[in-house]
């Protein structure tokens, strides 16, 4: 059964009104269990809203998705997934083992039970040592760890992630990465994956979805093969290289399309 | 240790030294030019006036303290009850908000006089509820605030939770507005002694420090109403003061601190 299963989906935003935006047409799309996808695209493309219409965060206008084999309404009900954002999102009033206990505790979980699954997910992120701080006195990369743990707590099958390294360093983002697909691995979690980043796709993914704007669609989905685990040392691979070269061809054909329509239009 | 000391002591000897340097200048100015008692007493009789006057001080002191006091928790307690009622029904909000903070801009205490005349003139129910007035808008404005200004990411990850509306009041909402009631705490408890005062000007039991201050000046005791002003300083001190480490207490690594910490994580 695959994860999430998008056909022919359209999200329109204020239909019928001067500012109407077609924000998503046509998208078909269809993801594996246990596979990690990325969705790239310049700003407006629609690939945030894609995140947020398999999050049930928004209703779609046409089509249909499918997550898990349920409606995205009864997935988020089952919270069958977890989120993570730019910003941490973490609640500064929280220690970060009680941030990580929040959607357990909307679940009604007994306090020892959270407690149990909080540290758990502490030594998978390697925070263990930082469960009774304050957010504020982690830095941003521990931050984007911590919220990642809280989207994980659940045991999700599904992690739903909206360019969660965008405000990361260079440096702190590679290591990131590393540890996200290494945490992945353990758990077998499929990702949907939106990022800015072009090697980011290409590092973290089995598939890239490149998206363009106006109405936002899907213009190329580019497979990246690969072999073996990645590391560091992804990045010297020539694989790694080739992935990044199909990727920008398929985003510069976004742009080229683009002007040669803003040329016809005056 | 010899560095905190000295950094507390530059902290706090400049205002010190100033402080004394001031009323120095003031003795000297009243001794050195002669000046008459009715103008301006010098602070050794205004010192004087206070220890000997010091049970009628503290009396008068007690009736504005109390009439402040009440007002305060009466005030803040509606205040809090009614941003509650506005942050869930948008359209009251929209209604009543801007009515609250033009009422705020304008001396409402001086409605005193019209609730004189509604209850007993011996009575002190008019001044509290003169105190709960003011007091009420002041909490009710930044609490209100506190209430609806959430971080959009922290309200899309609830709803990722399928958190009801009223668990996104109890664990998001509430827990962001408790430092916007500390900060409107800190503003409403001066505004409380100051509204007790004034309201004693129009009428009604002379007992209080404001209306001792004026039939003091009236029969030119200059020197009497300073130790009232002395009582009502150290009153309006004390309330600041209060509210002052309240915050602080209530609030883990400071109220003001996290609020500025979270425009800067933003």
């Amino acid at each position: 059964m695959s994860a999430v299963d998008i056909s022919n989906l359209g999200k329109v935003f204020n239909p019928g009104a001067p500012n109407q935006v077609d924000a998503l047409v046509g998208v078909d799309l269809s993801i594996a269990s246990g596979e990690f996808v990325s969705l790239i695209g310049p700003s407006g493309c629609g690939k945030s809203t894609l995140l947020r219409l398999i999050a049930n965060l928004l209703e779609p206008t046409a089509g249909s998705i499918s997550v898990n084999g349920k409606t995205p309404k009864q997935a988020r009900l089952d919270q069958d997934y977890g989120m993570a954002f730019q910003q941490s999102g973490l609640f500064e009033w929280r220690t970060v083992a009680k941030n990580i206990e929040l959607p357990l505790e909307l679940k009604g979980w007994d306090k020892n039970k959270r407690r149990e699954r909080a540290m758990e997910m502490l030594e998978l992120v390697k925070l263990a040592d930082f469960a009774e701080h304050y957010p504020w006195q982690l830095s941003g990369g521990m931050q984007q760890r911590v919220a990642i743990a809280r989207a994980l707590a659940v045991h999700p099958p599904l992690l739903l992630m909206d360019e969660p390294f965008g405000a990361l360093d260079e440096m702190t983002r590679e290591h990131m990465q590393g540890e996200l697909l290494s945490i992945c691995r353990r758990t077998g979690t499929t990702v949907v994956f939106v990022t800015h980043s072009i090697p980011e796709a290409v590092y973290l993914s089995n598939r890239v979805v490149v998206m363009s704007p106006r109405p936002g669609r899907i213009t190329k989905i580019v497979d990246v093969n690969i072999e073996g685990e990645r590391t560091d040392a992804t990045r010297d691979n020539a694989a790694f290289f080739g992935g990044i070269t199909a990727v920008r061809e398929a985003l510069r054909g976004v742009e080229m399309s683009d002007h040669v329509r803003g040329i016809e239009d005056r | 240790m010899t560095s905190r000391l000295l950094a507390f002591l530059r902290n706090i000897v400049p205002p010190v030294v100033f402080g004394v340097g001031f009323l120095a200048a003031w003795e000297l100015v009243v001794k050195g030019f002669d000046l008459k008692p009715y103008f301006l007493a010098p602070p050794s009789k205004i010192w004087e006036m206070f220890t000997t006057n010091f049970d009628l001080v503290w009396g008068a002191t007690k009736v504005s303290g109390t009439n402040a006091l009440v007002g305060l928790l009466v005030g803040t307690a509606f205040g809090v009850v009614m941003s509650l009622v506005l942050s869930r029904y948008k359209v009251l909000n929209e209604l009543v908000t801007p009515l609250a903070v033009a009422l705020n801009a304008i001396p409402i205490f001086v409605l005193v006089a019209v609730l004189n005349n509604m209850f007993s003139i011996t009575s002190e129910v008019p001044r509290r509820l003169m105190v709960t007035l003011v007091v009420y808008f002041i909490v009710l404005v930044n609490v209100a605030r506190g209430l609806t200004q959430v971080s959009p990411t922290h309200v899309e990850l609830m709803r990722s939770y399928a958190a009801s509306e009223f668990s996104i009041l109890r664990k998001v909402r509430v827990p962001n507005a408790v430092p916007y009631l500390f900060t409107s705490l800190k503003i409403a408890a001066p505004a409380s002694v100051i509204t007790a005062f004034v309201s004693e000007y129009f009428g009604g039991s002379q007992n209080g420090l404001g209306s001792r201050i004026a039939s003091n000046i009236a029969n030119s005791k200059n020197a009497v109403a300073w130790a009232y002003v002395l009582g009502a300083c150290l009153l309006g001190l004390v309330f600041y003061t209060v509210s002052s480490l309240l915050e602080g207490v209530a609030t883990p690594g400071g109220g003001t601190k996290r609020v500025r910490r979270r425009v800067r994580s933003t």
